[in-house]
């Protein structure tokens, strides 16, 4: 299905030039990603998953290769457009949570919210996606530190929703979470790839990895 | 509306308060200082011009020296250096032209050493007509000389040699032989600095009794003219030099308008250089701005990454962090604005011995000022550490710590 794929890598390759020697995280990664596919990407520790999420999210540029999203090719944008790519058609959900401490939960997923709207939520959006995942409205005026990991991480799923995103890209969203609380936000993810977004996860798990249509395995900054 | 990135970067000064607050502390004194010299400047200007114009009226004219350029110099009317006399026939002919101006007089004037009692020293001696001195001074003390052996002093020459009325004064050199003794009748006002006589240190005869003891008869140091109405000023000093300068160039004329716009220029110069050392103080605190900054840009890396990663552009985070030294800038410039109020009275109290002009625009002006300048130098001590922080890799600093 090539005219239906929302992400495609032509022999993406990522090195890091480190003093040591260079670091080939990324070695001619090919691939293509269907629009409303779940996707697992699996893979050794230091395998390159990581690097390669990065580079779905136009975090970063590949060394060599291209990268198209919805068949434009990223190599041809300039910062600004990428960053609005990010800001619009991507929603990213980090290993580490990765919430701004200087901001109550709420500020947190407005945030991106305000970045393209430039007008605080009137809609009522925000209070929404926070209800959807648990946060009442009491905990969602607390700053980052004074919640759980668990508490964290739903937040983090709030804000990457908030601008309606394409594509939702997740580094070991459950890496940090107890079991219970895995599956539930697993299912809210599910239930989010059945309402038609495309779904990259990285995962050691292959209980998490079930959850996914189709898994694909880095191995050595290759993909098998 | 509510600004996210303004909020960001509030709270970031709210967390690391008491480094804020040093930081600003630079910028609070480097106000404080460019404005108290500024106004002191102002209210020096400003007073100097004032007790300048009082004596505006005076037109004084010497004879211009064989050798070219002007003696007496282009401030004040000393004229020492100079042996050119004006003649009697000349001054015959100045008075023709300026009469309709004003008070016209001449001006017998020597260096000489004197003696009280076994102290002494040299002063100048001033010979001057009777009805011109009850005219153009005012006593403290005393009465006008009645008699060729009789004198009036200035109230500095008074101090110094405690003279009182009733004391003796030797004029001249006893080691040649030639001394006249004179009895002090009365003590001068204070006068202040002024370019037709400076009365304060010297000794003040009648004509004859100077020429009694000089000579020189007819030949006058200098020639004054006392306006009538001060902006004659010009018109004056250009008709005497025109008619009597027509063949060869015969006499000087200075108006004290000149000597103002020297002197004010010159205090201008001085306020800028003296504003310039004061500025020094606001280069320290932009090194301590650009610190501060720095550090906050260091700590934040990982925000910064975050922030990037979910779509903030890099010129809000340029924004955040100029947000964070414009506050610092201005809140630091308001209270050195405040304290400049207090301080700067001080300054010109201690200085220029009166706050009249203090509230005057002219004085006022320099707060603005610095505080302009203030937060100028902490917007640009901002820049580059927000033009850093901007251009993070967000990759990079997601992975900071
Ligand atoms: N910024 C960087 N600078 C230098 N080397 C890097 C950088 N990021 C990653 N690497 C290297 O690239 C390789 C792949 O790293 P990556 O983080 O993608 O692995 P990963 O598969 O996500 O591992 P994990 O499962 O532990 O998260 C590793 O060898 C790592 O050391
Ligand atoms: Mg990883």
């Amino acid at each position: 299905m090539p005219g239906d794929a929302i992400i495609e890598l032509c022999g993406v390759t990522k090195v890091y030039p480190l003093p040591a020697g260079d670091v080939v995280a990324l070695d001619r990664v090919s691939m293509t990603i269907g629009n409303g596919e779940f996707v697992a990407i699996m893979g050794p520790s230091g395998s390159g998953k990581t690097t390669l999420l990065n580079q779905l999210g136009c975090l970063d540029r590949p060394t060599s290769g291209d990268l198209f999203i919805n068949d434009r090719n990223t190599r041809e944008m300039n910062d600004r457009e990428l960053t609005s790519l990010r800001l619009n058609t991507i929603g990213y959900i980090f290993q580490r949570f990765n919430l701004l401490p200087l901001l109550s939960a709420y500020e947190n997923v407005e945030f991106p919210y305000l970045m393209k709207h430039r007008r605080p939520d009137s809609s009522g959006r925000v209070g929404e996606l926070l209800a959807q995942v648990g946060i009442d409205r009491t905990m969602a005026t607390h700053k980052p530190p004074e919640l759980s990991g668990g508490q964290q991480q739903r937040v983090a799923i709030a804000r990457a929703l908030v601008n309606d995103p394409q594509i939702l890209l997740c580094d070991e969203p459950t890496g940090n979470l107890d079991s219970v609380t895995g599956q539930q936000i697993m299912e809210m993810l599910t239930d989010l790839n059945r309402k038609g977004r495309t779904i990259v996860i990285v995962t050691h798990d292959p209980g998490v990895a079930r959850y996914a249509q189709r898994i694909i395995t880095v191995r050595d900054g290759r993909v098998a | 509306m509510k600004d996210i990135i303004l909020q960001l970067s509030l709270r970031s000064i709210r967390i690391h308060f008491l480094r804020s607050v040093l930081a600003a502390l630079g910028i609070v004194i480097g106000v404080v200082a460019i404005s108290s010299m500024g106004m002191m400047g102002a209210n020096m200007t400003l007073s100097v011009t004032e007790e300048l114009s009082k004596m505006a009226n005076i037109v004084v004219i010497t004879a211009a020296s064989g050798s070219g350029g002007g003696p007496g110099g282009a401030v004040g009317g000393f004229g020492g250096g100079s042996d050119e006399k004006i003649s009697e026939e000349e001054f015959q002919d100045i008075q023709k032209i300026a009469e309709k101006y004003g008070l016209v007089y001449v001006v017998y004037r020597e260096s000489d050493r004197i003696k009280v009692g076994d102290r002494e020293g040299r002063s100048t001696i001033y010979g001057l007509d009777e009805d011109v001195m009850r005219r153009i001074f005012t006593l403290s003390d005393g009465a006008f000389p009645k008699s060729t052996a009789s004198v009036i002093v200035g109230p500095t020459l008074a101090e110094r040699y405690e003279l009182k009325v009733g004391s003796r004064i030797k004029i001249g050199d006893e080691d040649e032989g030639v001394t006249t003794t004179v009895k002090v009748v009365g003590i001068l006002e204070e006068r202040g600095m002024s370019n037709d006589i400076n009365s304060d240190m010297a000794i003040i005869g009648s004509e004859k009794l100077f020429t009694g003891i000089y000579g020189n008869e007819g030949e006058y140091n200098q020639v004054n003219l006392i306006l009538n109405d001060i902006n004659d000023s010009q018109k004056a000093r250009t008709e005497i030099l025109e008619k009597m300068n027509r063949k060869k160039t015969r006499v000087n004329v200075q108006d004290s308008s000149r000597m103002l716009e020297s002197i004010t220029s010159t205090l201008g110069t001085m306020t800028t250089f003296v504003m310039a050392i004061a500025g020094i103080s606001l280069l320290v605190a932009a090194t301590s701005i650009f610190n501060v900054m720095m550090m906050s840009v260091t700590e934040r890396v990982r925000e910064i990454g975050i922030m990037r990663s979910i779509g903030a552009q890099k010129s809000e985070i340029r924004r955040m962090f100029l947000y964070e030294s414009i506050v610092l800038g201005v809140v630091g410039a308001s209270i050195g604005a405040v304290l400049s109020l207090g301080i700067g009275w001080i300054v010109v109290l201690a200085m220029v011995g009166s706050t009249d002009y203090f509230f005057l625009p002219e004085s006022l002006l320099y707060i603005p000022f610095a505080m302009l300048v203030g937060i100028a130098v902490c917007v640009l001590s901002g820049v580059y550490p927000a033009w850093r922080a901007a251009d993070l890799d967000p990759v990079e600093a997601l992975r900071a710590e």
